[in-house]
């Protein structure tokens, strides 16, 4: 795999829900998006942006076509690799927060660890409070999601998305839900992700202000792609995490310390 | 493995007040097998040793299963036959002495002979019809239970009494005799005799008290002028589940029917089984009902974790995960019930062991009869734990199946 080659790829991809009507949410995407790419898809409410990412996620199987991440092909996989696969390879990060509400925030972000059962115990905590403290979060890290506002739980949900330190971040509406301030925040983390770890995220958004600030904006019509260019986010670099938020972090967790053998 | 049961732990403590329902239905249920088991195998157990404490272990008498064959069957290989004159056939075991040697050097048991014969009594002019019982006054006390139910006088009584008897209550009241009266019994093709009453016993059995005549086998012979001759020979096992065995044994060696109480009171015995076959299926219908709690909380909490269940397998779950977790919380809430149900059952047992009756004056006091069966909560905590284990399989698995995609659109 040579490093120009692109981490997620789309070829020919469509998607159709079967039923009295089909319904194509996704119609023949072709799409590359390389390593430390920061993408934005956009498009009107039921273009098909947030379908498009579940089929670039794994979540969702297409109808004909073929995703490829890390150039392997994924629609031959079982189901237990798949799963197993995103559980190394991908991190979701959804409108909600989707976490367990029974569990406290490092509880949480511990979970996948466990699954994939790469560390121990002693070793997951410390890298799950390293991953609160780096999103500024280090205080927090016992309290259920109920005692988190909505842009600490949101931030929660992205060291989730990070615990198995995968390359490439999927975010579905990561901002909707949130005030500007912690959309602000949010935005910020995942710029760092990908300016500072030479993460991949691809973020689906409706705000197109954010939308320019990010590297590559593919806008989707009807199922289908109308747009693809870069957006201004790589000429400028933005801003980056507000000091505030890196408090109490200590040094910046830099990538290679987050890498896992 | 115990991060699923962490998160199954989760659900269930969400959903307390009916979890605990649900337990307490299987603990019920478990309680209530354990507790009815108990009482339905005590009783059942009690009954049989009453009744095998009442009858001999294996009973060997004069009679064949089959009508013997005539020698002229031997000779022709005909049909039937006509005015034939059959063997007369001796009734009576042959060779009493060597038959009791003979089963006394293998069988595991003390054992009666004894002449059984139709004999009428009379007193002051009333005539009864009884069985009289010619026996070994100290062989007959190690077989039956006859020593217990003596009213008047002992059985030993009848050794060296002479022409002495020992009769039932009833007997002596119907005839109005007492104790030292003489009475007068005949047999058929035999002699009368006058015999004095040194005993009275009260068996409970009214077949028994008003039908049967003890004297010595001695005696007996006399009167029926049958000297020698037995006609009964039954047995007290140490093990009375041996008794079919010792039963066949002794019917090979012996050519005459040997029938052991399995046989005797086979009727009786499949009685048990269906109750038990009743006892079984009142018991897996509680455990069934039990079962449907589980399955409704479990249906419940995938239906209120659907979003759960929707990140951890977009997070990389493999649906195997998902169906651990609902099944774990079924199995929790059946072990925890089975638990709670087998403590609950032993209390039971014990409250219903110290209940007390008192059937007949002047005899002691009488418990529930029930045992203590590792094997009933063994039993009722594995199906309790089958049904919760289904219970919860099924909504685990309509939950391992959902698309995440579903619920993670509904949600948004």
């Amino acid at each position: 795999m040579s490093p120009a080659a692109p981490l997620v790829e789309a070829r020919g991809v469509t998607r159709v829900l079967a039923g009295a009507v089909p319904v194509t949410l996704v119609a023949d995407i072709d799409l590359a998006i390389g390593r430390g790419e920061l993408t934005a898809i956009t498009g009107p409410s039921g273009s098909g942006k947030s379908s498009l990412l579940y089929l670039l996620g794994l979540l969702d199987l297409p109808t004909t076509g073929e995703v490829l991440i890390d150039g392997r092909e994924t629609s031959a996989m079982a189901e237990n690799e798949r799963a197993e696969f995103r559980l190394a390879t991908l991190g979701f990060v959804f409108q909600f927060h989707f976490l367990l509400p029974e569990f406290s925030a490092c509880d949480n972000i511990m979970i996948p660890m466990r699954r994939l059962g790469r560390l121990d115990a002693a070793a997951r905590r410390e890298r799950a409070e390293s991953i609160l403290a780096s999103l500024g979060l280090a205080e927090h890290g016992h309290k259920r999601p109920d005692q988190l506002s909505g842009g600490q739980r949101q931030r929660v949900a992205v060291a989730r998305a990070l615990a198995n330190d995968p390359p490439l971040i999927l975010a579905d509406e990561p901002t909707g839900s949130l005030d500007s301030q912690s959309s602000e925040q949010v935005f910020d983390i995942l710029k760092t992700l990908v300016e500072r770890d030479g993460r991949t995220v691809v973020a689906v958004t409706h705000d197109l202000d954010l939308a320019d600030r990010m590297h590559r904006r593919i806008h989707l019509v009807d199922g289908r792609i109308t747009e693809d260019r870069p957006a201004g986010g790589r000429a400028s670099p933005g801003p980056t995490i507000s000091p505030a938020g890196r408090r109490g972090a200590g040094p910046p967790a830099d990538a290679a310390d987050q890498r896992l053998p | 493995m115990r991060l699923l049961l962490a998160i199954a732990l989760t659900h269930i403590a969400g959903r307390g007040r009916q979890t605990i329902v649900s337990i307490l239905g299987v603990a019920l249920g478990v309680g209530f097998s354990i507790a009815m088991a108990a009482l339905m195998v005590g009783s059942q157990r009690d009954f049989t040793e009453t009744l095998i404490d009442a009858v001999p272990h294996v009973r060997i008498t004069d009679e064949t299963r089959t009508t013997p064959r005539q020698p002229a069957s031997e000779a022709f290989a005909a049909v039937a036959y006509s005015g034939l004159r059959p063997v007369p056939d001796p009734r009576g075991i042959l060779n009493p002495t060597r038959v009791l040697a003979g089963l006394r050097s293998w069988v595991d048991g003390s054992m009666v002979a004894t002449l059984q014969v139709e004999a009428v009594v009379r007193f002051a002019g009333i005539d009864m019809g009884v069985a009289l019982m010619g026996v070994e006054p100290l062989d007959e006390l190690r077989v039956s239970t006859i020593a217990g139910d003596m009213t008047t006088g002992r059985f030993e009584d009848l050794i060296g009494a002479g022409f002495a008897v020992i009769i039932g209550e009833r007997l002596a009241e119907r005839l109005g005799a007492g104790i030292n009266d003489l009475l007068t019994i005949t047999v058929a093709g035999g002699n009368a005799r006058q015999f004095k009453v040194t005993g009275l016993f009260r068996t409970g059995s009214v077949q028994q008290d008003e039908r049967v005549v003890y004297t010595t086998l001695k005696r007996a012979q006399v009167l029926a002028n049958r000297p020698e001759a037995i006609n009964e020979i039954r047995i007290r096992l140490a093990d009375i589940d041996s008794a079919p065995l010792v039963a066949a044994r002794a019917e090979a060696m012996l050519g005459i029917k040997s029938v052991s109480w399995q046989e005797s009171s086979e009727d009786l015995l499949n009685a048990f089984e269906i109750r038990n076959v009743i006892m079984f299926t009142v018991v897996g219908a509680i455990l069934l009902v039990a079962g449907f709690g589980i399955f409704n909380i479990v249906s419940i909490i995938t239906h209120e974790k659907a979003r759960d269940i929707a990140i951890l397998k977009s997070i990389g779950f493999p649906p195997a995960d998902i169906r651990g977790i609902f099944l774990f919380e079924g199995l929790v809430m059946g072990g925890s019930g089975a638990l709670l149900g087998c403590l609950l059952g032993f209390g039971l047992t014990e409250v219903l062991g110290s209940i007390a009756f008192e059937f007949r004056r002047n005899t002691e006091l009488t418990h529930l009869p029930v045992v203590y069966e590792a094997a009933h909560y063994v039993m009722a905590s594995a199906l309790a734990m089958l049904a919760a284990g289904i219970a919860g399989y099924l909504p685990a698995r309509s939950a391992a199946r959902l698309n995440p995609v579903d619920i993670i659109r509904g949600a948004t």
